[in-house]
């Protein structure tokens, strides 16, 4: 009888364990969930009210304390869709030459060991080195160009992890097949594999692009302004940018408190369009796996 | 001589050719480190004719534009350190916590939701958690505790904590996958419950791929930016509790170069105070590396 009784108590409590311990994990992930929420929830809440026709439309006037952040939107996409033009070429063709051609050994793990460091650079080191590299030493001034160089360097191992990824997802067969009937190495990467892995590069290059959209410290030194009258003709030009506006508003403005509303409408508008394109790619990416 | 064997030869040269550029391009990124280290180097030494090594790394005192100026950024990397330390104590147990929840306690619909939060989570740009810490936890922080200000260690290590949750999660989740499934099966198989088959065969068979996911969250927290500029108060003092401001090392750089005259000391300092936190980076990834290289889980015949 008593052993028994022991024998309940000991699987009561290996149950109760393992039920305690899954209440734990789930409440980590509700904590995440909730710090999204919260985060979401306070910049919609304050920020809706901002947004409107002229504050899309319209640059900042007064001294910036009134007015719209269109010099900042169009700032933004120039800046991140130049880090793409810099990082997308050279980030696939690195991930072909790591998975296609690239037999393990020493120099594959220098360059992995290279492409793992520069993911771990600190964005405001990213910043001094475009400051002292792009702008200074290449003499191109504060200008979309330094600017996109910067981020694009930041951005690069980002592209080619994800193409790399979507590279390893192309069954061998396809690239057997393509060999087996005599086309070349290349005509095999540039015929059979690139198309196959054409959805998961662009998922990558989407997230890629959201990335540079939302980084502030690289393009502190090296392209973006507190205020520029126009928009911007030439990559040669300094320009505005969502997540620079932000923070100038929120720490080095004369208005801190006057411009709060303005404040909290470009960081909804920085994080719709930064979420927005995660989104896209989480959804793609969902749906490409479900027609596997 | 037949026609033929010209194209094959033609074409094996193409193929080389094409590979060496290939091989050219996947150069970039160590380059780039390379450029990186340089163009740090030749920015930053020039501060040592001013002051020495040992009182720039263990001076206590940080008034660059004073006169005579102070080059001491102990006060920044002992900020560095404590945000990083503090941030990991919520970030570690939180990001290895939802791993598990996400490889084993959830369900694959529960799974195709919680993945995505952690990886929205993970795209919030830095500046917006920043502006959320500085108007929306600083003055809650402020009243609930009553302290002269909110923007401190604390604030700023909450905040990274949370960006660095999706880091250590992810990687932690792919270490936890890695694990061959048989050991699993096995454990169950012998009548462990599932919590004991994650406790004694599934954590420690993940554990060297975990160690590295914390070590790169680590990382990240420290070399944040925005984050440390906009919410951790800025003083540029050696804290001794968790509720006063600081002045970690990145929000330092940030904050001062715009103002630093162009090769002046204090634009030399701030390039060599970019070196010291290069270097802790590195270290943190090179340590991540050869955890993950050394211990690398093969298959089941390495436990």
């Amino acid at each position: 009888m008593n052993g028994i009784n022991h024998k309940e108590g000991v699987a009561f409590r290996r149950r109760f364990t393992q039920g305690a311990m899954f209440g734990f994990f789930r409440i980590a992930a509700v904590i995440n969930g909730a710090a999204l929420l919260v985060v979401v929830y306070f910049l919609v809440a304050r920020g809706w009210r901002a947004i409107n026709w002229t504050f899309l439309t319209q640059p900042p006037v007064d001294s910036m304390t009134k007015g719209g952040i269109l010099p900042c939107i169009v700032g933004t996409l120039c800046l991140s869709v130049g880090a793409i033009v810099v990082a997308l070429p050279i980030g696939v063709a690195s991930a072909i030459y790591l998975n296609e051609y690239a037999r393990p050994g020493r120099i594959v793990r220098i360059i992995r060991l290279g492409i793992n460091n520069l993911a771990g650079v600190p964005s405001v080191v990213f910043g001094l080195f475009g400051l002292a590299f792009f702008v200074v030493y290449l003499d191109m001034g504060v200008s979309i160009l330094a600017g996109s160089l910067t981020l694009g360097a930041m951005t690069l191992p980002v592209i080619i992890g994800s193409t790399e990824e979507a590279l390893r997802g192309v069954p061998d067969t396809y690239r057997e097949a393509s060999l087996g009937l005599g086309a070349t190495k290349w005509q095999t990467i540039r015929s059979v594999v690139l198309p196959a892995a054409l959805p998961g590069i662009l998922t990558g290059t989407i997230l890629g692009l959201s990335r540079a959209a939302g980084e502030t410290a690289p393009i502190m030194f090296t392209a973006a302004v507190f205020f520029t009258p126009s928009l911007p003709t030439s990559i040669f030009d300094e320009i505005m940018a969502l997540p620079y506006h932000i923070y100038v508003l929120a720490t080095a403005g004369t208005e801190i408190e006057a411009t709060r509303p303005l404040q909290y409408g470009t960081a909804l508008v920085l994080i719709v369009l930064v979420l927005g394109l995660n989104l896209i790619a989480i959804i793609y990416r969902s749906r490409l796996r479900k027609k596997r | 001589m037949s026609p033929k064997k010209q194209t094959g030869k033609g074409r094996r040269n193409r193929e080389k050719i094409i590979r060496f550029f290939f091989f050219g391009v996947a150069l970039a990124s160590i380059t780039t480190l390379f450029l990186i280290a340089l163009f740090l180097f030749v920015e930053g030494v020039p501060i040592f004719k001013v002051v020495s090594v040992s009182d720039f790394v263990f001076g206590k005192y940080w008034y660059p534009t004073d006169d005579p100026a102070a080059f001491g950024i102990f006060p920044l990397i002992i900020a560095s350190i404590a945000v990083t330390l503090v941030s990991s104590v919520i970030s570690i147990p939180l990001g290895v916590l939802t791993a598990l929840y996400l490889a084993e306690g959830a369900s694959a619909g529960v799974r195709e939701w919680v993945k995505p939060i952690v990886e929205l989570l993970a795209a919030l740009p830095s500046v917006v958690i920043g502006f959320f810490g500085m108007v929306i936890v600083a003055p809650v922080l402020q009243e609930i505790l009553n302290i002269p200000t909110g923007l401190n260690l604390f604030n700023a290590s909450l905040m990274l904590a949370f960006m660095s949750i999706p880091t250590i999660c992810s990687l932690s989740e792919d270490a936890i996958f890695g694990v061959p499934v048989e050991l699993k099966e096995a454990s169950l198989a012998l009548g462990a419950t599932h919590w004991e088959t994650i406790a004694r065969v599934i954590f420690p068979a993940s554990i060297s791929g975990i160690c590295t996911a914390v070590i790169l969250g680590m990382s990240r927290a420290m070399g944040e930016t925005m984050v440390v500029l906009m919410v951790a108060g800025g003083a540029a003092m050696i804290p001794t509790s968790l509720f006063e401001p600081v002045r970690p090392m990145p929000a330092s750089i940030a904050a001062e170069m715009a103002e630093a005259p162009f090769h002046s000391d204090h634009y030399y300092a701030l390039f060599a105070t970019a070196i010291v936190l290069f270097l802790f980076t590195l270290a943190f990834n090179v340590i991540a590396e050869q955890i993950s290289h050394r211990y690398r889980q093969v298959g089941a015949a390495t436990l």
